[in-house]
Protein backbone atom coordinates (compact mmCIF):
# COMPACT_ATOMS: atom_id res chain seq x y z
CA UNK A 1 0.00 0.00 0.00
CA UNK A 2 2.79 2.25 0.87
CA UNK A 3 6.35 1.89 -0.28
CA UNK A 4 7.46 2.59 3.55
CA UNK A 5 5.95 -0.96 4.50
CA UNK A 6 7.66 -3.95 3.90
CA UNK A 7 6.04 -7.82 3.86
CA UNK A 8 7.60 -10.38 4.17
CA UNK A 9 8.16 -13.19 7.46
CA UNK A 10 7.91 -10.41 9.51
CA UNK A 11 6.13 -7.45 7.86
CA UNK A 12 7.42 -4.00 9.74
CA UNK A 13 7.96 -0.54 8.77
CA UNK A 14 10.82 1.64 8.02
CA UNK A 15 11.63 5.04 7.43
CA UNK A 16 14.29 7.49 6.60
CA UNK A 17 16.75 8.88 9.04
CA UNK A 18 19.19 11.81 8.67
CA UNK A 19 22.70 10.66 8.26
CA UNK A 20 23.24 13.68 9.83
CA UNK A 21 20.97 14.35 13.17
CA UNK A 22 19.32 10.78 13.04
CA UNK A 23 15.84 12.85 11.99
CA UNK A 24 13.31 9.73 10.91
CA UNK A 25 10.89 10.73 7.95
CA UNK A 26 8.50 8.64 6.10
CA UNK A 27 7.92 9.94 2.78
CA UNK A 28 10.52 10.56 -0.20
CA UNK A 29 12.94 13.30 0.71
CA UNK A 30 14.84 15.88 -0.72
CA UNK A 31 16.84 17.27 2.52
CA UNK A 32 16.26 16.94 6.24
CA UNK A 33 14.23 18.86 7.67
CA UNK A 34 15.19 19.17 11.00
CA UNK A 35 18.74 19.88 10.29
CA UNK A 36 18.70 21.17 6.96
CA UNK A 37 21.29 18.42 5.93
CA UNK A 38 21.44 17.11 2.23
CA UNK A 39 23.86 14.23 3.08
CA UNK A 40 21.57 11.94 2.72
CA UNK A 41 19.58 9.27 4.57
CA UNK A 42 19.78 5.31 5.50
CA UNK A 43 16.82 2.94 6.27
CA UNK A 44 16.07 1.76 9.74
CA UNK A 45 13.66 -0.46 10.72
CA UNK A 46 10.92 0.78 12.63
CA UNK A 47 9.40 -1.27 16.82
CA UNK A 48 6.88 -3.27 15.72
CA UNK A 49 4.95 -2.59 18.72
CA UNK A 50 4.02 0.78 20.03
CA UNK A 51 2.13 3.13 22.51
CA UNK A 52 -1.21 4.87 21.18
CA UNK A 53 -0.73 8.80 21.93
CA UNK A 54 -3.43 9.66 20.55
CA UNK A 55 -6.57 8.82 18.91
CA UNK A 56 -10.20 9.42 17.12
CA UNK A 57 -12.58 7.27 16.15
CA UNK A 58 -13.80 8.94 12.94
CA UNK A 59 -17.74 8.47 11.97
CA UNK A 60 -18.13 11.25 9.29
CA UNK A 61 -15.73 10.91 6.21
CA UNK A 62 -15.22 12.30 2.86
CA UNK A 63 -17.21 9.92 0.13
CA UNK A 64 -15.34 6.36 -0.59
CA UNK A 65 -14.24 6.43 2.91
CA UNK A 66 -15.33 3.82 4.96
CA UNK A 67 -16.50 4.58 8.34
CA UNK A 68 -16.41 3.78 11.54
CA UNK A 69 -12.36 3.50 11.67
CA UNK A 70 -9.84 4.39 14.37
CA UNK A 71 -6.72 7.33 13.45
CA UNK A 72 -4.22 7.15 15.96
CA UNK A 73 -0.62 8.24 16.39
CA UNK A 74 0.95 5.12 17.78
CA UNK A 75 4.43 5.67 19.63
CA UNK A 76 7.01 3.08 18.26
CA UNK A 77 9.87 3.18 20.59
CA UNK A 78 10.73 6.72 20.53
CA UNK A 79 9.32 6.80 16.73
CA UNK A 80 5.96 8.26 15.63
CA UNK A 81 3.86 6.78 13.32
CA UNK A 82 0.41 7.15 12.28
CA UNK A 83 -2.10 4.40 11.43
CA UNK A 84 -5.11 3.04 12.28
CA UNK A 85 -6.05 0.93 15.41
CA UNK A 86 -7.57 -2.43 13.74
CA UNK A 87 -9.33 -5.70 14.98
CA UNK A 88 -10.97 -3.43 17.93
CA UNK A 89 -14.36 -2.17 18.74
CA UNK A 90 -14.25 1.28 17.01
CA UNK A 91 -15.39 2.79 20.51
CA UNK A 92 -14.30 5.01 23.46
CA UNK A 93 -14.46 1.86 25.73
CA UNK A 94 -12.31 -0.75 23.74
CA UNK A 95 -10.05 2.24 22.55
CA UNK A 96 -8.03 3.83 25.24
CA UNK A 97 -5.08 6.60 25.27
CA UNK A 98 -1.86 5.01 26.17
CA UNK A 99 -2.79 1.39 25.26
CA UNK A 100 -0.23 -0.97 23.78
CA UNK A 101 -0.89 -2.06 19.92
CA UNK A 102 1.51 -4.42 17.93
CA UNK A 103 1.58 -4.04 13.80
CA UNK A 104 -0.39 -6.14 11.84
CA UNK A 105 -1.41 -6.24 8.24
CA UNK A 106 -4.48 -5.67 6.46
CA UNK A 107 -5.37 -6.74 2.65
CA UNK A 108 -6.54 -3.73 0.58
CA UNK A 109 -7.99 -5.48 -2.56
CA UNK A 110 -6.75 -7.36 -5.73
CA UNK A 111 -6.50 -5.08 -8.82
CA UNK A 112 -7.70 -6.31 -12.68
CA UNK A 113 -3.86 -7.65 -12.98
CA UNK A 114 -4.12 -9.78 -9.95
CA UNK A 115 -1.85 -8.17 -7.47
CA UNK A 116 -2.92 -7.83 -3.67
CA UNK A 117 -2.31 -4.45 -2.43
CA UNK A 118 -1.74 -5.29 1.48
CA UNK A 119 -1.65 -2.30 4.02
CA UNK A 120 -0.91 -1.71 7.77
CA UNK A 121 -2.50 -1.13 11.13
CA UNK A 122 -1.88 -1.77 14.58
CA UNK A 123 -4.07 -4.16 16.64
CA UNK A 124 -4.24 -4.03 20.62
CA UNK A 125 -1.90 -6.42 22.53
CA UNK A 126 -4.30 -8.60 24.64
CA UNK A 127 -5.07 -6.37 27.94
CA UNK A 128 -8.19 -8.26 28.54
CA UNK A 129 -10.64 -5.28 26.95
CA UNK A 130 -9.74 -5.84 23.18
CA UNK B 1 13.24 50.92 15.51
CA UNK B 2 10.27 50.73 13.60
CA UNK B 3 7.81 52.90 14.64
CA UNK B 4 4.04 51.84 16.20
CA UNK B 5 1.48 50.66 14.16
CA UNK B 6 -1.97 51.34 14.74
CA UNK B 7 -5.70 49.89 13.48
CA UNK B 8 -7.19 52.53 12.22
CA UNK B 9 -10.35 51.08 11.09
CA UNK B 10 -11.62 47.58 10.90
CA UNK B 11 -14.91 45.91 10.05
CA UNK B 12 -16.32 42.28 9.89
CA UNK B 13 -19.15 41.57 7.83
CA UNK B 14 -22.42 39.32 9.34
CA UNK B 15 -20.91 35.44 9.02
CA UNK B 16 -23.35 33.15 7.82
CA UNK B 17 -25.07 32.69 4.50
CA UNK B 18 -25.08 35.07 1.88
CA UNK B 19 -26.32 33.74 -1.45
CA UNK B 20 -26.87 36.54 -2.93
CA UNK B 21 -22.78 37.83 -2.57
CA UNK B 22 -19.91 36.69 -3.98
CA UNK B 23 -16.47 36.94 -2.17
CA UNK B 24 -16.32 40.27 -4.34
CA UNK B 25 -18.93 41.62 -2.70
CA UNK B 26 -18.46 40.27 0.79
CA UNK B 27 -14.37 41.58 0.72
CA UNK B 28 -15.59 45.35 -0.38
CA UNK B 29 -18.03 45.62 1.75
CA UNK B 30 -15.50 44.62 4.41
CA UNK B 31 -13.28 46.67 3.09
CA UNK B 32 -15.39 49.72 1.85
CA UNK B 33 -16.75 49.60 6.08
CA UNK B 34 -13.44 49.41 7.45
CA UNK B 35 -12.21 52.81 5.64
CA UNK B 36 -15.19 54.17 6.77
CA UNK B 37 -14.62 52.96 10.01
CA UNK B 38 -11.22 54.45 10.04
CA UNK B 39 -12.30 57.68 8.16
CA UNK B 40 -10.19 57.42 5.52
CA UNK B 41 -10.85 55.97 1.23
CA UNK B 42 -8.98 53.64 -1.02
CA UNK B 43 -6.83 57.26 -2.12
CA UNK B 44 -5.23 57.39 1.50
CA UNK B 45 -4.17 53.33 1.12
CA UNK B 46 -0.34 52.62 0.61
CA UNK B 47 -0.66 49.13 0.32
CA UNK B 48 -3.41 46.15 0.08
CA UNK B 49 -2.80 43.05 1.03
CA UNK B 50 -5.83 40.21 0.18
CA UNK B 51 -6.60 36.38 0.89
CA UNK B 52 -9.25 34.34 -0.29
CA UNK B 53 -8.32 30.49 0.70
CA UNK B 54 -10.59 28.26 -1.31
CA UNK B 55 -11.09 30.59 -4.68
CA UNK B 56 -8.24 29.11 -6.17
CA UNK B 57 -5.63 31.30 -8.29
CA UNK B 58 -7.95 34.46 -9.33
CA UNK B 59 -6.31 37.15 -7.77
CA UNK B 60 -8.53 38.36 -4.68
CA UNK B 61 -6.57 41.60 -4.31
CA UNK B 62 -6.59 42.92 -7.85
CA UNK B 63 -10.71 41.60 -7.54
CA UNK B 64 -11.51 44.05 -5.01
CA UNK B 65 -9.75 47.03 -6.58
CA UNK B 66 -11.30 46.61 -9.73
CA UNK B 67 -14.90 47.17 -6.86
CA UNK B 68 -13.52 50.10 -5.11
CA UNK B 69 -10.43 51.59 -6.67
CA UNK B 70 -7.88 50.60 -8.77
CA UNK B 71 -5.13 53.29 -7.68
CA UNK B 72 -1.99 51.46 -8.56
CA UNK B 73 -0.33 50.38 -5.06
CA UNK B 74 0.97 47.26 -4.34
CA UNK B 75 -1.06 44.37 -3.91
CA UNK B 76 -0.09 41.03 -2.02
CA UNK B 77 -2.28 38.11 -2.38
CA UNK B 78 -1.34 35.95 0.87
CA UNK B 79 -2.52 32.23 1.93
CA UNK B 80 -1.60 30.44 4.95
CA UNK B 81 -4.25 28.12 5.25
CA UNK B 82 -6.60 29.41 8.24
CA UNK B 83 -4.11 31.99 8.68
CA UNK B 84 -4.68 34.10 5.95
CA UNK B 85 -6.49 37.10 7.58
CA UNK B 86 -3.56 36.90 10.09
CA UNK B 87 -1.09 37.23 7.15
CA UNK B 88 -2.90 39.73 5.38
CA UNK B 89 -2.75 42.20 8.17
CA UNK B 90 0.71 41.19 9.13
CA UNK B 91 1.72 42.29 5.74
CA UNK B 92 -0.03 45.26 5.85
CA UNK B 93 1.50 45.99 9.30
CA UNK B 94 5.31 45.05 7.92
CA UNK B 95 4.84 47.23 4.84
CA UNK B 96 4.12 50.16 7.14
CA UNK B 97 7.04 49.38 9.86
CA UNK B 98 9.28 49.14 6.73
CA UNK B 99 8.31 52.89 6.13
CA UNK B 100 7.09 51.78 2.39
CA UNK B 101 3.50 53.08 3.37
CA UNK B 102 2.30 55.09 5.94
CA UNK B 103 -1.30 53.56 5.59
CA UNK B 104 -2.15 50.44 4.85
CA UNK B 105 -5.71 47.69 3.64
CA UNK B 106 -6.13 44.30 4.78
CA UNK B 107 -8.79 41.90 3.70
CA UNK B 108 -9.97 38.49 3.73
CA UNK B 109 -12.95 36.75 2.58
CA UNK B 110 -14.42 33.12 2.11
CA UNK B 111 -17.59 31.63 0.52
CA UNK B 112 -17.87 28.32 2.76
CA UNK B 113 -21.41 28.03 3.81
CA UNK B 114 -22.58 24.61 2.61
CA UNK B 115 -19.17 23.39 1.94
CA UNK B 116 -19.20 20.19 4.26
CA UNK B 117 -16.00 18.55 5.79
CA UNK B 118 -12.86 19.80 5.14
CA UNK B 119 -9.28 18.71 4.96
CA UNK B 120 -10.49 15.11 3.53
CA UNK B 121 -10.45 14.66 -0.20
CA UNK B 122 -13.21 12.37 -1.88
CA UNK B 123 -11.55 8.98 -2.35
CA UNK B 124 -11.59 8.62 -6.04
CA UNK B 125 -12.04 4.65 -6.81
CA UNK B 126 -8.99 2.67 -6.62
CA UNK B 127 -7.62 2.39 -10.06
CA UNK B 128 -7.43 -0.66 -12.45
CA UNK B 129 -3.53 -1.51 -11.49
CA UNK B 130 -1.90 -0.34 -8.63
CA UNK B 131 0.78 2.11 -9.32
CA UNK B 132 2.34 3.63 -6.62
CA UNK B 133 2.75 7.42 -6.62
CA UNK B 134 3.02 10.63 -4.66
CA UNK B 135 5.28 10.68 -1.30
CA UNK B 136 4.91 7.67 0.04
CA UNK B 137 4.85 5.67 -2.88
CA UNK B 138 1.04 4.77 -2.34
CA UNK B 139 -1.22 2.53 -4.79
CA UNK B 140 -4.60 3.61 -3.06
CA UNK B 141 -5.84 6.57 -1.57
CA UNK B 142 -4.47 6.83 2.63
CA UNK B 143 -7.27 8.86 4.22
CA UNK B 144 -9.23 6.20 6.28
CA UNK B 145 -6.60 3.98 5.64
CA UNK B 146 -3.40 5.16 7.53
CA UNK B 147 -4.65 7.79 9.77
CA UNK B 148 -7.39 10.39 9.03
CA UNK B 149 -6.77 13.27 6.97
CA UNK B 150 -10.54 15.22 8.09
CA UNK B 151 -9.78 18.16 9.76
CA UNK B 152 -12.23 17.04 12.90
CA UNK B 153 -10.11 13.57 13.38
CA UNK B 154 -6.69 16.05 13.20
CA UNK B 155 -7.47 17.89 15.70
CA UNK B 156 -9.22 15.30 17.64
CA UNK B 157 -5.85 13.75 18.04
CA UNK B 158 -4.46 17.04 19.44
CA UNK B 159 -6.25 17.36 22.27
CA UNK B 160 -6.76 13.80 23.17
CA UNK B 161 -2.50 13.56 22.37
CA UNK B 162 -2.69 16.98 25.23
CA UNK B 163 -4.92 14.99 27.94
CA UNK B 164 -2.79 11.91 27.50
CA UNK B 165 0.36 13.29 27.91
CA UNK B 166 -1.42 15.29 30.93
CA UNK B 167 -2.89 12.54 32.45
CA UNK B 168 -6.32 13.53 32.44
CA UNK B 169 -8.46 11.10 34.44
CA UNK B 170 -11.74 12.44 33.86
CA UNK B 171 -14.39 11.54 30.53
CA UNK B 172 -12.24 13.39 27.58
CA UNK B 173 -16.17 13.76 25.44
CA UNK B 174 -17.62 15.69 28.64
CA UNK B 175 -14.49 17.60 29.02
CA UNK B 176 -14.19 18.85 25.56
CA UNK B 177 -18.18 19.13 25.24
CA UNK B 178 -18.45 21.77 28.00
CA UNK B 179 -15.35 24.13 26.35
CA UNK B 180 -17.91 24.04 23.00
CA UNK B 181 -21.50 24.78 25.86
CA UNK B 182 -19.10 27.33 26.89
CA UNK B 183 -18.93 28.91 23.28
CA UNK B 184 -22.54 28.26 22.12
CA UNK B 185 -23.25 30.25 25.31
CA UNK B 186 -21.17 33.39 24.42
CA UNK B 187 -22.56 33.67 20.79
CA UNK B 188 -25.86 34.54 22.32
CA UNK B 189 -24.42 38.00 22.67
CA UNK B 190 -22.73 38.31 19.16
CA UNK B 191 -25.66 39.35 16.45
CA UNK B 192 -23.05 39.01 14.32
CA UNK B 193 -22.48 35.27 14.53
CA UNK B 194 -23.21 32.49 12.19
CA UNK B 195 -25.09 30.72 15.41
CA UNK B 196 -26.37 32.59 18.26
CA UNK B 197 -27.94 29.25 19.71
CA UNK B 198 -27.15 28.54 23.52
CA UNK B 199 -26.87 25.16 23.58
CA UNK B 200 -27.01 22.24 26.53
CA UNK B 201 -24.43 19.73 27.41
CA UNK B 202 -26.47 17.06 26.62
CA UNK B 203 -27.31 18.70 23.28
CA UNK B 204 -23.77 19.24 21.96
CA UNK B 205 -22.56 15.44 23.42
CA UNK B 206 -26.79 13.91 21.66
CA UNK B 207 -25.67 15.77 18.36
CA UNK B 208 -23.49 13.63 15.33
CA UNK B 209 -20.82 12.61 16.62
CA UNK B 210 -18.32 13.56 13.50
CA UNK B 211 -14.97 12.47 14.86
CA UNK B 212 -14.40 11.45 18.62
CA UNK B 213 -14.91 13.36 20.50
CA UNK B 214 -16.05 16.29 18.81
CA UNK B 215 -19.31 16.01 17.47
CA UNK B 216 -21.02 18.63 15.14
CA UNK B 217 -21.47 21.60 17.22
CA UNK B 218 -17.70 20.89 18.65
CA UNK B 219 -16.60 21.78 14.72
CA UNK B 220 -15.91 25.40 13.82
CA UNK B 221 -19.02 26.38 11.48
CA UNK B 222 -18.59 26.52 7.48
CA UNK B 223 -19.97 29.46 6.48
CA UNK B 224 -19.77 32.98 4.77
CA UNK B 225 -17.88 36.04 6.21
CA UNK B 226 -15.47 39.02 5.15
CA UNK B 227 -13.22 40.98 7.61
CA UNK B 228 -11.31 44.05 6.97
CA UNK B 229 -8.91 46.23 8.57
CA UNK B 230 -7.00 49.82 7.79
CA UNK B 231 -3.33 49.50 9.54
CA UNK B 232 -1.57 53.05 10.17
CA UNK B 233 1.99 54.53 11.27
CA UNK B 234 2.36 56.05 14.29
CA UNK B 235 3.07 59.46 12.75
CA UNK B 236 0.66 59.22 10.26
CA UNK B 237 -1.94 58.76 13.18
CA UNK B 238 -0.86 61.81 14.95
CA UNK B 239 -2.01 63.84 11.85
CA UNK B 240 -5.56 62.71 11.68
CA UNK B 241 -8.33 64.37 14.17
CA UNK B 242 -8.89 63.70 17.69
CA UNK B 243 -11.95 61.14 17.46
CA UNK B 244 -9.28 58.98 15.05
CA UNK B 245 -7.03 58.83 17.35
CA UNK B 246 -9.16 58.19 20.50
CA UNK B 247 -10.58 55.08 18.49
CA UNK B 248 -7.01 53.61 17.20
CA UNK B 249 -6.25 50.81 18.88
CA UNK B 250 -2.25 50.19 19.18
CA UNK B 251 -0.66 46.93 17.62
CA UNK B 252 1.47 46.11 20.26
CA UNK B 253 2.84 42.73 19.24
CA UNK B 254 2.24 41.59 15.34
CA UNK B 255 3.86 37.83 15.14
CA UNK B 256 3.68 35.13 12.34
CA UNK B 257 5.30 32.05 13.06
CA UNK B 258 5.88 28.29 10.96
CA UNK B 259 6.27 24.93 12.59
CA UNK B 260 9.67 24.10 13.86
CA UNK B 261 10.95 20.43 13.39
CA UNK B 262 9.60 18.28 15.80
CA UNK B 263 10.02 14.25 16.00
CA UNK B 264 5.89 13.94 15.26
CA UNK B 265 5.07 16.56 13.17
CA UNK B 266 5.43 15.40 9.86
CA UNK B 267 3.04 12.16 11.47
CA UNK B 268 0.15 14.64 13.48
CA UNK B 269 0.81 18.80 13.01
CA UNK B 270 2.42 20.22 15.75
CA UNK B 271 -0.17 23.03 16.39
CA UNK B 272 1.86 23.29 19.73
CA UNK B 273 5.39 24.23 18.95
CA UNK B 274 4.55 27.35 16.70
CA UNK B 275 1.62 28.79 18.77
CA UNK B 276 4.35 28.94 21.90
CA UNK B 277 6.84 30.44 19.79
CA UNK B 278 4.48 33.26 18.78
CA UNK B 279 3.11 33.94 21.93
CA UNK B 280 6.87 33.84 23.70
CA UNK B 281 7.61 36.90 20.65
CA UNK B 282 4.47 38.58 20.99
CA UNK B 283 4.57 39.08 25.11
CA UNK B 284 8.33 40.04 23.95
CA UNK B 285 7.05 42.53 21.31
CA UNK B 286 4.86 43.76 23.87
CA UNK B 287 6.08 43.40 26.95
CA UNK B 288 3.52 42.39 28.99
CA UNK B 289 2.41 38.99 30.09
CA UNK B 290 -0.65 36.80 29.73
CA UNK B 291 -1.79 38.13 32.97
CA UNK B 292 -2.33 41.69 31.81
CA UNK B 293 -4.77 40.03 28.74
CA UNK B 294 -8.52 41.19 29.39
CA UNK B 295 -9.62 39.04 26.65
CA UNK B 296 -8.40 36.31 24.31
CA UNK B 297 -9.64 35.36 20.72
CA UNK B 298 -8.33 32.29 20.13
CA UNK B 299 -8.31 29.11 17.23
CA UNK B 300 -10.83 27.08 18.30
CA UNK B 301 -11.47 25.37 15.24
CA UNK B 302 -12.33 22.45 17.03
CA UNK B 303 -13.40 21.96 20.99
CA UNK B 304 -10.62 19.93 21.05
CA UNK B 305 -8.01 22.48 19.83
CA UNK B 306 -9.45 25.79 22.10
CA UNK B 307 -7.61 23.79 25.39
CA UNK B 308 -4.38 22.88 24.24
CA UNK B 309 -4.22 27.17 23.25
CA UNK B 310 -4.84 28.16 27.25
CA UNK B 311 -1.51 26.73 27.66
CA UNK B 312 0.66 26.85 24.49
CA UNK B 313 -0.53 31.13 24.96
CA UNK B 314 0.59 30.74 28.61
CA UNK B 315 -2.70 31.63 30.08
CA UNK B 316 -2.10 28.94 32.70
CA UNK B 317 0.09 26.76 34.04
CA UNK B 318 2.58 24.82 31.89
CA UNK B 319 0.01 21.33 32.16
CA UNK B 320 -2.85 23.24 33.56
CA UNK B 321 -4.86 24.01 30.46
CA UNK B 322 -8.22 21.11 32.07
CA UNK B 323 -7.88 22.83 35.44
CA UNK B 324 -7.31 26.45 34.24
CA UNK B 325 -10.96 25.28 32.08
CA UNK B 326 -13.02 23.67 34.91
CA UNK B 327 -11.84 26.62 37.13
CA UNK B 328 -14.39 29.16 34.89
CA UNK B 329 -11.57 31.06 33.98
CA UNK B 330 -12.38 31.49 29.92
CA UNK B 331 -16.11 32.01 30.47
CA UNK B 332 -16.66 35.93 29.84
CA UNK B 333 -17.14 36.32 33.54
CA UNK B 334 -14.34 34.95 34.38
CA UNK B 335 -10.76 36.08 35.09
CA UNK B 336 -8.93 35.64 31.31
CA UNK B 337 -12.13 35.48 28.83
CA UNK B 338 -11.72 33.29 25.57
CA UNK B 339 -13.68 33.68 22.74
CA UNK B 340 -16.54 35.64 23.87
CA UNK B 341 -17.29 36.22 20.53
CA UNK B 342 -18.58 32.77 20.70
CA UNK B 343 -15.22 31.38 18.69
CA UNK B 344 -15.57 29.52 15.45
CA UNK B 345 -17.98 27.05 16.90
CA UNK B 346 -20.66 29.34 17.07
CA UNK B 347 -19.15 32.60 15.23
CA UNK B 348 -17.93 30.90 12.45
CA UNK B 349 -15.27 30.15 10.56
CA UNK B 350 -14.63 31.75 6.99
CA UNK B 351 -11.03 30.45 6.59
CA UNK B 352 -9.45 33.80 5.56
CA UNK B 353 -11.65 36.18 7.58
CA UNK B 354 -11.61 34.14 10.81
CA UNK B 355 -7.64 36.04 11.33
CA UNK B 356 -9.22 39.68 11.04
CA UNK B 357 -12.62 38.95 12.23
CA UNK B 358 -10.67 37.75 15.43
CA UNK B 359 -8.84 41.28 15.56
CA UNK B 360 -12.35 42.92 15.31
CA UNK B 361 -13.77 41.34 17.91
CA UNK B 362 -10.81 42.56 20.66
CA UNK B 363 -10.69 46.21 18.91
CA UNK B 364 -14.30 46.27 19.58
CA UNK B 365 -14.38 45.59 23.27
CA UNK B 366 -10.47 47.64 23.38
CA UNK B 367 -12.57 50.89 22.19
CA UNK B 368 -15.38 50.31 24.82
CA UNK B 369 -18.16 49.54 21.77
CA UNK B 370 -18.75 45.78 22.12
CA UNK B 371 -22.74 46.59 23.56
CA UNK B 372 -24.76 43.61 25.36
CA UNK B 373 -21.26 41.65 25.17
CA UNK B 374 -18.50 44.22 25.98
CA UNK B 375 -15.78 43.30 28.77
CA UNK B 376 -15.84 46.31 30.75
CA UNK B 377 -13.33 48.48 30.91
CA UNK B 378 -10.98 46.16 28.21
CA UNK B 379 -7.25 47.57 27.87
CA UNK B 380 -5.65 45.04 26.56
CA UNK B 381 -6.31 41.14 23.73
CA UNK B 382 -5.01 38.67 22.08
CA UNK B 383 -5.69 37.23 19.04
CA UNK B 384 -4.52 33.99 17.94
CA UNK B 385 -5.09 31.66 14.67
CA UNK B 386 -3.06 28.91 13.13
CA UNK B 387 -3.54 27.45 10.09
CA UNK B 388 -2.69 23.75 9.60
CA UNK B 389 0.97 23.39 7.60
CA UNK B 390 1.44 25.18 9.42
CA UNK B 391 1.24 28.93 10.15
CA UNK B 392 0.29 30.75 13.49
CA UNK B 393 -0.97 34.65 13.74
CA UNK B 394 -0.44 35.96 16.99
CA UNK B 395 -1.47 39.92 17.43
CA UNK B 396 -1.37 41.38 21.04
CA UNK B 397 -3.48 44.93 21.06
CA UNK B 398 -3.94 47.92 23.42
CA UNK B 399 -6.43 50.65 23.40
CA UNK B 400 -5.72 54.00 22.62
CA UNK B 401 -4.64 56.53 25.81
CA UNK B 402 -5.75 59.37 23.69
Amino acid sequence: MVDYLVLGDTPHLVAKECSSCGARFFDRRNACAACGSDEGFREVEIAREGEVQAFTIVTFAAPGVPVPFVASIVDCDGTSVRGNIVNVEPDPEHVRLGMKVRLTTVPIGTDSAGTEAVGYGFEPIESGVA
Amino acid sequence: MAEDVWILGIHMTKFGKHPDKDTVDLASEAALAAMKDGGVTIKDMGVLAAGNLMGGAASIGQQIQKQIGQTGIPVFNVANACATGATALRTAIMAVKAGEADMGLAVGVEKLAGAGLLGARNRKPDDDTYQPSGRFGAVVGLDGRVGTESMPGVFAQVGMEYIHQHQYAGAPFELFAKISEKNHAHSTLNPLAAYTKKMSLEQIMGDVMIAYPNTRPMCSANCDGAAAAVVVSDSKLKTLSREQQRRAVKVRASVLTSDPWQEACQVLPDVNTLTRRAATQAYEQAGIGPEDLDLVELHDCFATAELVHYDNLGLCEPGGAVDFFLSGATWRDGKRPVNVSGGLQSKGHPIAATGIANIWEVCHHLRGEAGDRQIEGAKVGLAHVIGLGSACGVHVLEKSAA
